[in-house]
């Protein structure tokens, strides 16, 4: 009995996290085509209810409703589980993000490494979609991510490293509270816009979407799924969109902290200073994708492991030295 | 106590019914599939033990890049086609003996070295301090690394940087002809390297580009 309480209680509290980060990935598919639409002097989804926001639901269903094809040719087990993979690994990450100091869900000790982690699994959906479909598009598709995330996961690595320098700890929430009196966005400036441009590579978002470059690839990984097993492909996706921008938002931004500790600043409750943050940053994603180009798979490559990766370190290595000079490492 | 040796249990079955199955299933792919169910469930069971530093290295190492990059080599090859059976064919059979001697050989170094294990002597009383300090897992890993182990920690550095540079030099080969576009020689370009007026005879046309 005592057991199935704090089971209950555990779901309860992950239902409370997890339908506002569903319903959310939903609106930023919205807001993502009416940035995208804007840009472009279109107007974007705005028929289904007001502002066009129900667009977003309106289509899932659309999915819910279509069948499901199996290529006959393909490796079944793995076809079915590739969705569901990508699915769970963006929604599980949300774990440890904290929305304010006490409102987390698992404050572990390893937060940071955690997230990392997760995201560096995220490849695994769209190599097993891939290949699983035993077909020339989504197989080269399913390369291409493969070596574009391994990539550029090292900088974002690297970044991550030179935060905890300044932070020493690796718990989320220690990472917020260390930023109290500077956002780490004015110091790690640089590494704050490789950390965006890694982002939009880690997550196949245009300018690097190669894995699904429609002008090359059809759709890439997902171009034999249909129906609802390709829209949790795509809620993966964007549920992985909205984590970058928090991991951003957490890394760099301050987190739950207001801008100013002063008082009108300080009414607002944590959590709405990091949704804030967290769409300030989505709203960048959208702009990125609607004004840039393509890149080249081979320029892709060149910036990340020649531009990004030494560039990283060499930040890295004068954070180091920089912190050790003037006796500001944290020690505790 | 229950709930945890139910999650002990569960995690450490996966991880041998996986490692068996690495080497039994009949598709390469799937192997690597299991390999990678395998680092999972040991990660698993480090977390379980309290070393959760340890368990998410080895996510991002071994699951988030090793076995990534293991994975694209078994499906560049195309070895995922050849089937290969419960028990060795006829082809591959006379390697079974030698297959065993080695792995009989490593068993045997295994557990020579952990027979002849010294734990550092003051590990006990290190341990009681820092469960006394409440320091965290990490903390205490980068202490022990950085002070007292800090000369083996970077020729492992050196190691691995040493196998590195062996791979690359290994498979880089020079190619000869081919264009790679250069940055620096695309923005210093000027007007006058690439154009050049020419006055042309009517009727007599001129020879550009010799």
């Amino acid at each position: 009995m005592e057991y199935l309480n704090i089971f209950l209680d555990q779901v309860y509290k992950i239902l409370f996290l997890l339908v506002p980060v569903l319903v959310s990935v939903a609106m930023i598919v919205w807001l993502d085509r009416r940035v995208w639409a804007f840009v472009q002097k279109r107007q974007g989804p705005n028929v289904v209810g007001p502002f066009g926001l129900l667009q977003t639901i309106a289509d899932a269903l659309k999915y819910v409703f279509k069948e499901i094809i199996i290529p006959s040719s393909s490796n079944k087990v793995i076809f079915i589980l590739a969705p569901i993979v990508t699915m769970t690994l963006a929604l599980i990450s949300w774990a440890v993000i904290p929305f304010s100091a006490t409102q987390v869900l698992a404050d572990i000790n390893v937060g940071i490494l955690y997230l990392f982690a997760v995201s560096s699994l995220g490849v695994y959906g769209i190599i097993m979609g891939g290949w699983a479909s035993n077909s020339k598009y989504p197989f080269l598709g399913a390369i291409r991510s493969a070596a574009q995330m391994v990539s550029y996961e090292v900088s974002i690595g690297v970044i991550i490293i030179n935060v905890l320098l300044c932070v020493g700890s690796l718990n989320l929430n220690d990472i917020v509270i260390a930023q109290q009196n500077l956002w780490f966005v004015i110091p790690l400036f640089p590494m704050f816009v490789i950390f965006f441009i890694s982002a939009l590579a880690e997550t196949n978002r245009p300018p690097f979407d190669l894995p699904e470059a429609e002008a090359e690839l059809v759709a890439g990984y997902q171009t034999e799924y249909s129906g609802m097993m390709y829209a949790m492909f795509w809620l993966g996706e964007y549920a992985n969109i909205l984590l970058m921008c928090a991991m951003g938002a957490i890394l760099f931004l301050g987190g739950w902290l207001s801008p100013i500790e002063i008082y009108p600043f300080t009414l607002v409750p944590g959590p709405l200073w990091l949704i804030l943050k967290i769409l300030l940053l989505f709203f960048l994603f959208a702009l990125v994708k609607a004004i840039v180009p393509r890149y080249r798979y081979d320029q892709l490559m060149k910036l990340g492991w020649k531009v990004f990766l030494p560039l990283s370190l060499v930040w890295l290595v004068l954070t180091a030295s920089f912190l050790f000079y003037f006796n500001l490492l944290p020690v505790n | 106590m229950i709930a945890h040796s139910i999650f002990f249990y569960t995690f450490s079955i996966i991880a041998i019914v996986s490692a068996i199955m690495v080497t039994a299933s009949k598709n390469t792919v799937h192997s690597v599939f299991f390999l990678i169910l395998d680092f999972i469930s040991i990660s698993c069971l480090f977390i379980m033990i309290g070393a959760e530093f340890l368990g998410m290295i080895m996510l991002i190492v071994y699951v988030g890049a090793v076995a990534v990059l293991f994975l694209f080599v078994v499906m560049m090859l195309n070895v995922a086609q050849q089937k290969n059976q419960w028990f060795a064919s006829e082809a591959s059979s006379k390697h079974i003996p030698v297959g065993l001697i080695i792995s009989t050989l490593i068993f045997v170094e295994l557990i020579i070295v952990i027979g002849g294990w010294k734990y550092k002597p003051d590990l006990f009383d290190l341990n009681n301090s820092l469960e006394l300090a409440k320091v965290s897992n990490t903390h205490s890993l980068g202490q022990v690394l950085y002070t007292d182990y800090i000369h083996v920690f970077q020729i492992s550095g050196m190691i691995l940087l040493v196998a590195m540079i062996g791979a690359i030099v290994l498979t880089f080969r020079k190619r000869v002809g081919v264009k790679t576009q250069s940055y620096i020689s695309q923005i210093s370009r000027e007007r006058s390297d690439g154009v050049s007026i020419l006055k042309v005879e009517s009727n007599k046309g001129v020879k550009i580009d010799d």
